[in-house]
């Protein structure tokens, strides 16, 4: 059962057998309303500081009161950005979309296959697969990644963008996830159906299963590319030139010049980091309706 | 079902099997195969290396790693404090929320959910700068009320991190909960409320052990996650070299084996101990908390 089902069974009886509210019900109320604004705060100050950072030269940095804004500098830290060692920044955003973007999408079609022939098709070794499909959720991904870097070092693939698109094409998660959304989706009745009619399996999965698992594709789809672009150990390990890193790596080297040589990029760190945001964030509010049901699915089931 | 049929099913399945096999199964393979052998050098280091069988030597040395055993030690004693404040504060504002109308309780939600739309690097970032004391508000913050911290010292680094995750985890955690608790049946809420029971009454014996499955699994998330943390302390290693050692988790000690120390094979040792231990620790923790349901 999804959320928002659940929610519109709920809420109606919730209104009714709501009792007027007495005194004693208004005030502890305003005591919830209290606790959740403080923690609203909480969650929402950091994102504001770095808004009104991003908007500062390196004096109004590191003299004005953080929470307010001082002389707007946003447009010279913006230049500054794109243009820094010959735009690299840009060059880092852009690869960040591709790995994000078409590993996501091979992903995503590979696993809604999978998840369908899981789902809909009973055959020997189907548990097997699964058990692996699940049993991957916990290996940690030192003991994945080391040996990839080796394996991928010897064919040629490492420091080339295949060697974030490949492994970002088999996703235990989105399988998962796709398995899930098949059962609740595609009748077994419409398979039948569509059987006794004369359709070939690839044609029943391409013309009436992807179409009718849109919802879920596009959930498991954000959610991949969401957990692409967040990556930083398999970028890390295998991507080692400036030119192929991503937003990530790129942020994570300026923040720790100052370190290394003594260059104080902060400015530039703060201002790459809220742009690095808003893909995600537009992402996410674009889509909300989508990994708001992805992000509770993997709990309820 | 027909015979061919379930064939021609498995067929959608096997490129994704075919993937498992050559990215999960073959790494790991290569992996356990890897930390069994030790590079040594042949004659006086001029002949290159070569590699030796050595047996479970390698994982000897790890279990006697004060290095590693520490560094694993820390990060648990860390998810032991870190993990229930965290779900602590989450659970707390999905009943906060649940008992408010679903109105008010959205626009909440979207707040607080806000940190969750934000890169783990990012996160990191902004808060190693809001915690500096150049350019971060919160030093001259605590001179307000005359505390001097300093947020990168020894004693502070943890607390530092912690906050950092759980100001990351309690939007996304406080979700899981807060969908759990909507799946609650509102009528037993009226027949508490009959028999003379306070909101707090309803909350403790009602609302959370119904959502007990969802707080098992958050936990369990975020064990697996915490005994795999790198990228923040890696983050913070860039700014106060001095406090973040990079033997701070286990996860930087084999990322520096294998990168920095060129020892594979050790590195690799290091990778399976680490997946055996998740693996217990994970098991460990499913146990305790399913025990009192049987």
């Amino acid at each position: 059962m999804t959320l928002t089902e659940e929610r519109a069974k709920a809420s109606p009886v919730r209104r009714l057998a709501r009792p007027a509210p007495d005194a004693r019900a208004r005030g502890s109320q305003r005591f919830l309303l209290v606790g959740l604004s403080l923690a609203s705060v909480y969650s929402l100050f950091p994102v504001w500081w770095l808004i009104v950072a991003a908007t500062k030269d390196r004096t109004g940095l590191y003299q004005s009161n953080g929470l307010w804004f001082s002389d707007w500098h946003l447009w010279s830290n913006l230049r500054q950005v794109f243009t820094y060692e010959n735009g690299i920044f840009l060059r880092w955003t852009a690869n960040s979309f591709l790995y994000a973007g078409v590993g996501s999408l091979g992903g995503t079609l590979l696993a809604l296959a999978t998840g369908y022939g899981l789902a809909r098709f009973d055959f020997p070794g189907r548990n097997l697969v699964f058990a692996c499909v699940v049993g991957s959720f916990l290996i940690p991904i030192a003991l994945l990644t080391l040996p990839l870097y080796l394996l991928f070092s010897k064919i040629g693939l490492v420091d080339t963008p295949w060697a974030m698109l490949i492994p970002c094409l088999v996703n235990p998660f989105s399988v998962y996830l796709a398995k899930v959304y098949t059962e609740a989706t595609i009748p077994f009745e419409l398979l039948e159906a569509a059987r006794i009619d004369g359709a070939g399996e690839l044609r029943i999965f391409v013309s009436i299963v992807l179409r009718m698992m849109t919802t879920g594709g596009a959930t498991v789809f954000l959610l991949a590319f969401v957990n692409t672009w967040n990556a930083f150990f398999l970028p890390l390990t295998v991507l080692r030139g400036e030119s192929n890193w991503t937003l990530n790596l790129g942020l994570y080297n300026w923040s720790g010049k100052r370190a290394e040589s003594g260059i104080d990029l902060t400015s530039l760190v703060l201002t790459g980091a809220l742009l690095s945001i808003i893909p995600m964030a537009i992402m996410m509010i674009a889509m909300r309706r989508y990994w708001r049901s992805g992000v509770t699915l993997g709990a309820l089931k | 079902m027909i015979r061919s049929l379930r064939w021609k099913g498995a067929v959608f399945t096997v490129p994704f099997q075919l993937g498992f096999v050559f990215l999960y199964l073959l790494p790991m393979g290569y992996a356990v195969y890897q930390s069994l052998y030790r590079s040594q050098s042949s004659g006086l280091g001029l002949g290159g290396t070569t590699d030796t069988f050595a047996g479970l030597g390698n994982y000897r040395q790890g279990l006697t790693d004060s290095a590693f055993m520490g560094s694993v030690l820390r990060v648990v004693l860390f998810a032991c404090v870190q993990i229930p404040l965290m779900l602590l504060i989450s659970l707390a504002l999905a009943l906060c929320l649940d008992a408010l109308s679903s109105r008010t309780a959205g626009r909440f939600r979207v707040m607080l959910l806000v940190p969750y739309m934000i890169p783990g690097v990012v996160a990191a970032i902004v808060w190693i700068n809001l915690y500096s004391p150049d350019v971060g508000p919160l030093t001259p913050l605590g001179k307000v009320f005359g505390l001097d911290w300093n947020f990168f010292s020894p004693s502070m680094v943890w607390p530092s991190i912690g906050n950092l995750l759980t100001w990351h985890g309690i939007g996304y955690n406080m979700v899981i909960i807060y969908s759990a608790l909507q799946g609650v049946p509102r009528e037993l809420f009226e027949a508490a409320r009959l028999d003379g029971a306070s909101e707090w009454r309803i909350a403790r014996s009602i609302k959370i052990p119904f959502v007990r499955g969802a707080l098992v699994l958050t936990g369990m998330l975020s064990i697996i996650q915490m005994l795999q943390i790198f990228n923040e302390p890696a983050l913070f290693r860039n700014i106060t070299p001095q406090t973040v050692s990079d033997s701070f988790t286990p996860i930087m000690i084999i990322y520096n084996q294998a990168f920095n120390a060129g020892n594979y094979h050790y590195a690799a040792a290091l990778s399976v101990l680490l997946a055996l231990i998740l693996g217990v620790a994970s098991f460990l923790f499913y146990r305790l908390t399913s025990r009192e349901t049987d």
